[in-house]
């Protein structure tokens, strides 16, 4: 078993090194079987994992990555509920956006085809060694890898300056997050001498409680970066300059989950520090209530989706922050579903419209693109958290922790909610609702999408309905919180002490709110209207004017400073001395050169006195 | 004879040849004032070999005759330095219709 553990991380490895390096020979039938399937077998092996029952948080030791002195990091591997149930969505969601890509970048040049691919293979890879490993240094190389395949993946389109531009401010970003990250491992370190998550949390009654709040604070900057929360959660939007599947792979269902996953992974460290817990739990707040905001005012039907996952990531960080670990994965695995559906079908409506992103020039395609249509308002009635599809089950575990946590909390969580529902049907309405608004020759090419396309929305769909109910809350029926049950033995299910009638109550008001905010966008937006600008609103579309600001607090000043460094020390110092090297030789040079005078007397006088003066050297002035 | 007037001969012609080799541009007298340099050092080396063979004759019969055998190979190599010095004139004159040094300054290009 232990091999064939291994196996799930290693194919999709094989997969990048066969399409990578025969992506000029290999044609692209071939690159798509090899690409979807060494992604499927993994998504095999690790339903066998699941149905076998064989994990356990014993971790399996393949060898010793790193030995010196008294350092010993194992390459090892801990398959526990968490990591399985990750390995699930990594790799059952990766197949379908595989198989989805092999249509959609159908148009691609075969080398270019066979980049992506490995590319995508590659991503899977390292996030599967990210959620796999059995310490933080395993998962750092994970992590480490998928900023780099969500950095090659963004700037696909290399000949993009604007797609390049946004891929690099992904990985900077990134970069920033994982620094914090790579502290807290440090810190770990020099603290207990170890990284490996068994060892670490039976031991963290060791640890001052000023060193807990430290490598907590140094872990949540990790992941602020890598599941764009604030500050850092800038890149997210700009980062879907990649192509459609990417977006719903990487920038949706997967990486961007990775933070939380380490949050919850690393449950036992963050009990241990409450005052961590309320900054988690805060920055998640603001950061679902601050996207959800700009969400409303964006016209591009990928920048929507983009803020709709930033708000959603906060709401996972609410629910960490809260204790609600559980919830916080429930809603990772749902937000998979539902956000992939989203981003595929954006995918197929970009497809239709032959490139077209602003919703403005869309409109009517209900009639058209017929799947596409209900498996999107399958995914917005999911994500608005309408019961008794799989968004209102989570949403709701989290909004009851955040209701037991903090009041405040809980009434940024409803209003973002009511705004999730607003801005998703919005997108709907204005996109598939109303007369169509696009040129001649787009009406004339608007069409569904093929099979390979539309099966992965369907299946995804089936799973946003139904991927609720392995978490039903007590309310409804006794022992229905199954993923609680499952997850309990790595990840401790908060306790909920609500009285059932007030639950009741806050669930049909979580509800009332949706779908009133439904209701108004169905009104405004179902015959498509001109929006008027309102200076507000101004300030909403152009994102709360944070990358401007960022762009003045740091980016000037570090040009800035560049640009002193460019003039003071490069030109005065460095250059100054380099070329001052070059100036004392010739200078040099000029001065020896009329000891060369050709004239063979002068030559013969110094070598006479030359003589001397070593004759007189040697025999008077010596001793 | 005492060593000293052998010595004091051989530094005047060494000295004789220095001061015509720097002072003179005529290029046979330079390589004339080569040749008295060479000779004053083979004189001082024939003479300091027949002092020292005098002095320790009786325990060497040989004794000091590698100073003579010295002087041997220098007018061997004064001999082949003059078939090519001379050639050199020879050459030097037929380009510049002139054996003066002075018009040799065209090296340095």
């Amino acid at each position: 078993m232990n091999k064939l553990i291994a196996l799930i991380p290693l194919l999709p490895f094989i997969g990048f090194l066969i399409n990578g390096l025969g992506r000029k020979y290999l044609s692209k039938g071939l690159i798509g079987i090899i690409g979807c399937g060494t992604v499927l077998v993994s998504f095999i092996i690790s339903l066998m994992i699941f149905f076998n029952g064989s994990y356990s948080t014993t971790p399996i030791h393949y060898f010793n990555f790193i030995q010196a002195g008294t350092l010993k990091i194992p390459f090892a591997f801990q398959i526990d509920q968490l990591s399985t149930l990750f390995l699930l969505i990594i790799t059952g969601v990766g197949f379908l956006i595989h198989v989805y890509s092999t249509s959609y970048m159908h148009e691609e040049k075969r080398e270019h085809f066979g980049r992506y691919f490995s590319y995508l293979n590659l991503f899977v890879f390292s996030m599967l060694l990210l959620v796999m490993g059995a310490n933080y240094v395993i998962m750092f190389i994970g992590w480490e890898g998928v900023g780099l395949c969500s950095y090659l993946l963004i700037g696909y389109w290399f000949k993009n300056t604007n797609y390049n531009n946004a891929a690099n401010k992904a990985f900077i970003m990134n970069r920033i997050g994982d620094l914090g990250f790579l502290l807290a491992v440090f810190w770990l370190f020099a603290k207990l001498g170890t990284a490996n998550y068994t060892e670490v949390f039976a031991n963290v009654g060791k640890l001052s409680s000023s060193d807990i709040i430290g490598i907590t604070i140094l872990l949540f900057v990790g992941a602020t970066g890598k599941s764009a929360q604030i500050p850092l959660y800038t890149w997210l939007p700009d980062a879907m300059a990649g192509p459609t599947p990417v977006s719903a792979l990487i920038h949706a269902a997967t990486m961007v989950t990775a933070g939380i996953y380490m949050i919850a992974r690393s449950n036992a460290l963050y009990s241990a520090a409450p005052l961590t817990q309320n900054i988690v739990a805060i920055i998640g707040a603001a950061t679902a209530l601050l996207a959800a905001t700009i969400a409303l005012k964006q016209n591009d039907i990928k920048k929507v989706l983009a803020y709709s996952t930033v708000s959603q990531l906060g709401y996972m960080f609410l629910a960490l922050g809260t204790g609600a670990y559980v919830a916080a994965v429930f809603h990772v695995m749902t937000h998979a579903f539902f956000k992939a559906l989203l981003f595929l079908g954006s995918g197929s409506v970009i497809h239709a419209m032959s490139g077209e992103q602003d919703i403005r020039f869309m409109g009517g395609l209900k009639n058209k693109l017929k799947i596409t249509y209900w498996t999107f308002l399958i995914g917005c009635i999911a994500i608005a958290g309408i019961p008794p599809f799989s968004g209102f089950f989570s949403k709701d575990a989290i909004l009851l922790s955040a209701f037991e946590h903090n009041k405040f909390l809980y009434a940024i969580g409803l209003i973002t909610a009511a705004l999730t529902a607003f801005y998703m049907f919005r997108l709907l309405f204005i996109t598939f609702y109303g007369g169509f608004r696009g040129d001649e020759e787009q009406r004339h090419h608007v069409h569904e999408s093929p099979a390979a396309m539309t099966v992965p929305l369907v299946i995804l769909a089936v799973f946003s309905i139904i991927g609720g109910f392995v978490g039903v809350p007590e309310v409804f029926t006794h022992g229905g919180e199954k993923l609680a049950a499952f997850l309990s033995p790595v990840v401790p299910s908060a306790t909920h002490h609500i009285e059932h009638s007030t639950e009741i109550l806050l669930m049909s008001l979580t509800t009332g709110i949706a779908i009133i905010a439904i209701l108004i966008a169905w009104m405004r937006y179902r015959t498509y209207k001109e929006e008027k600008y309102t200076a507000f609103g101004k300030v909403l579309e152009n994102k709360w004017y944070v990358d401007e600001l960022y762009d003045t607090l740091v980016s000037k000043p570090i040009n800035k400073l560049g640009g002193i460094a460019n003039n003071y020390f490069e030109k005065l110092g460095i250059d100054a001395l380099v070329n001052g090297v070059g100036k004392l030789v010739t200078y040099g040079g000029r001065q020896l050169r009329w000891l060369q005078s050709g004239l063979v007397g002068n030559y013969l006088l110094l070598m006479v006195l030359s003589m001397l003066l070593f004759f007189v050297l040697e025999f008077f002035l010596k001793r | 004879m005492d060593i000293k007037y052998y010595i004091f001969l051989s530094i005047a012609l060494f000295v004789i040849g220095i001061v015509g080799v720097l002072t003179r541009r005529n290029t046979i007298i330079i390589f004339m004032c080569i040749e008295l340099m060479l000779n004053a050092v083979n004189l001082l080396l024939v003479s300091f070999s027949k002092m020292h063979h005098i002095a320790n004759v009786a325990k060497d019969p040989l004794a000091g005759s590698d100073g003579q055998l010295f002087v041997f190979f220098i007018m061997v190599v004064a001999a082949a330095e003059v078939s090519v010095g001379l050639a050199i004139i020879v050459m030097m004159f037929r380009n510049t219709h002139s054996i003066d040094v002075n018009f040799l300054n065209r090296l340095k290009h």
